[in-house]
């Protein structure tokens, strides 16, 4: 199962932060090297660098060196499993309100003392 | 259609779940706070949940046991920190062993359930959080069974003859 393949804490952790959500989407777009990222961001090469390795650790960029660049991608795996436990979350939630439903509807049918 | 939205808030690992349902906010409260109404609901089909304690008070606990397709049974308690029938109430759950003792590991889930009147009905919000992503991986590991058995359970409604 995938989810519990993911190291959920690290990821989430990972994504806690405004610049490195935004690395990852744009690596997703397309592989980017950490030289062209850097130019995006107000802040030092070796910050930027350091971001893509919280992001290289928590499996949702993988990173090749190809010449003297170091070529990021965005693994999306990794990033539809996180995206995954708070859906299926979701999910437990949407099964308890329809049950939910379902007992009010039978209630207001004539039982209103509920389950015997 | 009965839930209108739910928004995931992955940095917060926080669930908001809006869910509208006919009848007034004093029905949906009870639900809430009826063991035996609790346990039609909390659980999926196949994992049924039993209630062997609610104290729907501020401080009051809750401990209760899901029994599984096996006969296993999965443990948990909840502590109410704030109630206001039948407009909101709020409480941890958390994992327990199998003499109902809260769990260390992991860190209890917070809910706020909110109940607003919505014409003759009820608009239902619930906000769940949790401290970790391992408490949440926790909890979803358990609603992957529900998932899986709401699946299937949805599939043997197809399958009835009409």
């Amino acid at each position: 199962m995938v989810v519990r393949e993911l190291d959920a804490d690290r990821v989430f952790a990972a994504l806690a932060d405004a610049t490195r959500r935004d690395i990852v989407t744009r690596v997703l777009r397309g592989e980017a090297s950490v030289t062209a990222l850097a130019r995006c961001y107000e802040m030092s090469f070796a910050a930027v660098q350091k971001h893509v390795a919280v992001l290289e650790r928590a499996r949702l960029v993988t990173k090749e060196r190809r010449g003297r660049e170091q070529l990021v991608r965005g693994d999306i795996t990794t990033v539809r499993a996180a995206g995954h436990l708070l859906e299926q979350f979701e999910r437990v939630w949407a099964g308890r309100v329809e049950r939910m439903h379902e007992l009010l509807a039978e209630e207001a049918e004539g039982n209103p003392e509920g389950p015997s | 259609m009965t839930v209108l939205s739910a928004t995931t808030d992955r940095e917060n690992l926080t669930l908001v779940l809006v869910a509208e349902f006919a009848a007034p906010p004093e029905a949906v409260w009870r639900l809430w706070t009826d063991a035996r109404r609790l346990e039609r609901w909390w659980g999926p089909p196949t994992w049924p949940a039993t209630f062997t304690r609610l104290e729907p008070v501020p401080g009051g606990g809750a401990q209760y046991f899901m029994t599984g397709p096996g006969g296993e049974r999965a443990h948990g308690w909840w502590r109410f920190a704030d109630l206001d029938e039948p407009r909101s109430l709020e409480f941890e759950d958390g994992f327990a062993d199998e003499h109902g003792e809260p769990a260390a590991e992991p860190p209890p889930s917070r809910t706020r359930v909110a109940l607003d009147p919505d014409g003759s009905g009820t608009r239902m919000t619930i906000t769940s959080s949790f401290s970790s992503a391992d408490a949440l991986e926790q909890m979803v590991a358990m609603g992957m069974l529900e998932g899986l058995t709401q699946a299937v359970g949805q599939m043997d409604d197809l399958l009835v003859p009409a």
